[in-house]
């Protein structure tokens, strides 16, 4: 079997992508009887029993060829496509499958059963009684050449002008004479259905060898015209090369810029274009669409939705878009694991669908764009929606989060704990989504490979889950940034924005000591890339700059020095030394030749959460110590009103018109929920500012409750003592302390919460607040 | 007798050599890139004509200060544990072929960080050579 052996290669690798349509092709009938897919999915069947028959794999004959049966009846209209019929057809492409596999192992069939799997198919066979049992003869010279075209045209229509006739190649290389390919084109004229190399195989007139050689030639000549076939290993190398050239030219321009030359100049200019073509051109040839992967989905979806009793509608949108095939790989898995999931827990079963209102039928929609230099595949379905406070609870009872800190952590935040190793939000562990293959898997393949994961869902409307993927790996968008006398890369997909630091207008400040920084309102919590780095820390706050970066489903900030500029570096694999330190993804050779490390981004980030959990345990700290605390002071009329600031989880700016009223309350709709007001001016009795526009709204969040404090403006941030301050018998004050020259008063939080909100601390226990300062969320 | 070739360098005045059948090549180099948090050991990393290659300082293998790395270092490239690795020396010194019959065990006065890298000792001349193992140089866990 050895000389077959490039033969028999060809047809594995061939009939293995056919298989994948198949099983896509199959669903899609059994959805939409169409004659010209029952066309397409004979001939891939017949192609594959033809040269099955040729290389003498009996079983795999016996059983395509019962398939075959099957499928000429249905393209015939004899009988109609039943869902079981369908069933049968997909098991008879899952034994196929399973022989090919055993073909590839070990060049042998194996002794794969087919027995059952051709009597389910012949059962199938309205007509059963006289189900076509011996196999037909070797349809070798058809077979081959069709499954060589398919692969690249569409089946059926090979390119019959390139393919030179069979019995020309043999006379060509000597194999037969010119009389007995006559004799055998003669008999074939006659009536003889075999084909011309069969003929003249039986006949003796030829050695299989050469009759392979031939039909080998044969194929080769017809696909030569539009597509070949490259070894992936060769298309790796070039790509390292490229890779290597794309540093030289980085490194020539950087040269040249400062070359007086103008011939330099030019030329720099014109390697720089077309080293870009090149590249764009190598990456190209590694790209294969996502459908190659989306074609096993269907599949993978009826089996599913059978299991279950569900209705589930597969649709694709974008099935075009290109991916690296080292990345298509690796996007493999989560991908299946995230429809499985979808159909498992996303979708709803019939009754409970019509029940909401919803047709029976659910849709799960396979989405894939390009954006920004990114892929963004999304797993969408119309199911129930992941109830988010159902995802802070569970995440509290598993131990993921801190209770104080679920409480305080928004919406989105919550959901990002799916993907946290342990979760798992199915109130039953199935076979299908609970096998420790969980999100949190599909969240670190995505990532080893550069990638995002996101999930964005609304409660009983459906669930959209989005991988963000590099186009590819070797060669990534980054920032260099300078961090002291070092210069470091960031990888660009993680990196939303850039600020500057310029200690008047935006400015660093510090929560129990952790430094924080306010981003629009929110507070961001900020890494130190030079601590981090384990190197002194500056000591200036002023001029330096905070890349916003989002990783882990957390927002954060890292303080660096310096932002060079953004560009296209070439990922060199770091030496196994430096695994252990975690927080660099690689190295990369800058423009200069000078080796610059990649940022670990996602490690950065579990190095800002433990900042902030550092500043919770200060929190905490302080608070036993009654020594200090940080406070946000406002302005409430004329008077200056102090809130503990960790007591805050958001500052914001209201539209006056977006207040409503409920009762006698003020209230808000905020994020999908209602946002009880409480006017500081009137609890306090104070002259209110006069209505604007907006009003400003100190948020206090705890466990899960939300409430606004409205004031007239925000006006510090500054560190109190606790020990300075007066009694005031006024309601709704503790008490009052001198802060920057002007008496400060110091809210009570309790009272102005239950002001507006008398049910707020009713689930929530009343030891929380007892104190008055420093005790927040983070001390519950 | 079988002889073995050896590239020698010096560490500290002290004489050392590598299996040559070890060694991809030696240069100077003078622009490494500092890696933080890595072991004490790591003088930095450097681009060799395209490829990444860590530096191990060999004066902090022998528990001696690092070097200062501000100007050319001497870079003896070797393949430890199957990757490209450098060790940071003093100076280069020549290759030398060597009888394996003048191999001796490390002597018992040789202590202190250097005992664990080397193999054993060659006399050359008028001074001695200690046979550096070239896995035990270049780690640096």
């Amino acid at each position: 079997m050895d000389d077959l052996g490039e033969i028999v290669d060809e047809f594995l690798v061939e009939s293995h992508e056919n298989l994948d349509q198949l099983d896509g092709d199959l669903v899609a009938l059994e959805r939409e009887p169409s004659r010209d897919l029952l066309s397409s999915i004979f001939r891939t069947i017949h192609t594959i029993k033809g040269t099955s028959g040729f290389l003498a794999f009996g079983r795999l004959e016996a059983l395509t060829h019962a398939g075959e049966s099957l499928l000429s009846r249905l393209r015939d209209g004899v009988q109609p496509v039943t869902p079981e019929t369908i069933t049968a057809l997909l098991a008879m492409v899952d034994g196929v499958r399973a022989l090919l596999a055993s073909i590839e192992e070990g060049r042998v069939e194996g002794d794969i059963p087919i027995d059952g799997l051709v009597a389910q198919v012949n059962a199938q066979i309205a007509d059963a009684a006289a189900p076509p049992a011996d196999a037909p003869p070797a349809d070798a010279a058809a077979g081959t050449g069709e499954a060589t075209v398919s692969v690249d045209a569409p089946a059926g229509a090979p390119d019959e002008e390139a393919r030179r006739p069979l019995g020309e190649l043999l006379v060509e290389s000597g194999a037969a004479v010119d009389t007995d390919v006559n004799w055998a084109l003669e008999k074939q004229t006659g009536g003889d259905e075999r084909r011309l190399g069969a003929i003249l195989l039986d006949e003796g007139k030829t050695n299989p060898a050469a009759v392979n050689d031939a039909l080998a030639a044969q194929g080769r000549r017809s696909v030569a015209d539009a597509t070949i076939r490259v070894d992936v290993d060769l298309l790796d190398s070039l790509m390292n090369l490229v890779g290597e050239l794309v540093l030289v030219r980085n490194q020539l321009v950087r040269a040249a810029t400062d070359a007086a030359d103008p011939v330099i100049v030019r030329t720099t200019q014109r390697l720089n274009l077309i080293t870009s073509e090149l590249q764009e051109g190598i990456m190209k040839t590694r790209m294969q669409p996502i459908e190659q992967l989306w074609l096993k989905l269907p599949r993978v979806v009826r089996d599913l939705s059978t299991t279950f009793g569900k209705q589930v509608r597969v649709a694709m949108v974008g099935a075009e878009t290109e991916l690296d095939r080292s990345l298509l790989e690796a996007v493999k898995d989560p991908l299946t694991h995230l429809v499985r999931n979808a159909v498992d827990h996303g979708i709803e079963s019939p009754e409970q669908r019509v029940a909401a209102g919803k047709s029976a039928e659910g849709t799960l929609t396979l989405k894939a764009y390009h954006e920004s230099g990114h892929v963004t595949v999304e797993v969408i379905d119309d199911g129930a929606g992941i109830d988010v406070e159902k995802v802070r609870a569970k995440a509290v009872e598993r131990g993921i989060l801190a209770a104080a800190e679920a409480a305080r952590m928004e919406p989105r935040e919550v959901m990002m704990q799916v993907f946290a190793p342990g979760f798992s939000t199915a109130e039953k562990v199935t076979n299908v989504s609970g096998r420790g293959v969980g999100m949190d898997v599909v969240k670190t393949n995505i990532e080893r490979i550069g990638g995002a994961v996101d999930v964005d869902s609304t409660l009983g409307e459906g669930t959209v889950w989005r991988l963000t993927i590099p186009l590819t790996l070797a060669i990534i968008q980054a920032l260099t940034i300078d961090s002291g006398d070092d210069r470091y890369v960031i990888p660009q997909v993680a990196v939303h924005e850039l600020v500057y630091v310029d200690g008047e207008n935006t400015r660093i400040e510090y929560v129990s000591g952790a430094p924080v920084y306010r981003l629009r309102g929110k507070l961001l919590p900020l890494v130190r890339l030079d601590a981090a780095l384990g190197r002194p820390a500056g000591t200036d706050d002023r001029g330096v700059y905070i890349v916003v970066l989002q990783a882990d489903g957390r927002r954060f900030g890292v303080v660096v020095d310096r932002v060079l500029n953004t560009e296209e570096v070439v990922v060199k694999a770091l030496t196994s030394r430096f695994k252990e330190i975690g927080i660099y993804a690689g190295a990369t050779i800058l423009g200069d030749g000078k080796v610059a490390l990649i940022l670990d981004v996602p490690a950065l980030a579990r190095r800002s959460q433990l900042s902030a959990d550092l500043s919770e345990e200060d929190d905490a700290a302080a608070e036993s110590a009654d020594d200090s605390s940080r406070l946000l002071v406002t302005a409430v009329g004329a008077r200056r009103i102090a809130v503990p600031l960790d007591t805050v989880t958001r500052l914001e700016q209201f539209a006056a018109e977006a207040i409503e009223w409920v009762g006698n309350r003020e209230v808000v709709q905020y994020r999908g929920r209602i946002l009880p007001l409480v006017r500081l001016s009137s609890l306090l009795g104070v002259e209110a500012a006069p209505p604007g526009d907006t009003v400003s709204a100190v948020v206090y969040t705890e466990r899960g409750r939300s409430i606004a404090l409205v004031v007239d403006g925000i006006d510090d941030i500054v560190e109190s003592t606790t020990t300075d301050h007066e009694e005031v018998d006024d309601h709704g004050i503790l008490g009052s302390t001198v802060i920057a020259q002007r008496v400060t008063e110091l809210l009570d939080v309790r009272r102005a919460i239950l002001a507006a909100d008398p049910q707020f601390y009713a689930t929530t226990g009343e030891s929380v607040l007892t104190g008055a300062w420093g005790a927040g969320p983070g001390a519950a | 007798m079988a002889t073995r070739q050896y590239a020698t360098f010096e560490v500290d005045g002290t004489l050392f050599g590598v299996d040559v059948a070890h060694v991809q090549e030696v240069l100077a180099f003078s622009e490494y890139t500092a890696v933080p948090l890595a072991p004490a050991a790591i003088g930095g990393l450097f681009n060799l004509r395209g490829q990444v290659i860590a530096a191990v300082d060999m004066r902090v293998q022998l528990g001696l200060p690092r070097h200062t790395m501000d100007g050319a270092v001497m870079n003896v490239i070797l393949h430890a544990e199957d990757e490209a690795v450098s060790l940071l020396v003093d100076k280069i010194g020549e290759v030398v072929a060597l009888d394996e019959g003048s191999f001796e065990p490390p002597p018992d006065t040789l202590t202190g960080p250097a005992r664990a890298l080397v193999l054993g000792t060659f006399k050359i001349e008028d001074r001695l050579m200690l046979a550096l193992d070239v896995d035990a140089a270049a780690d640096t866990r």
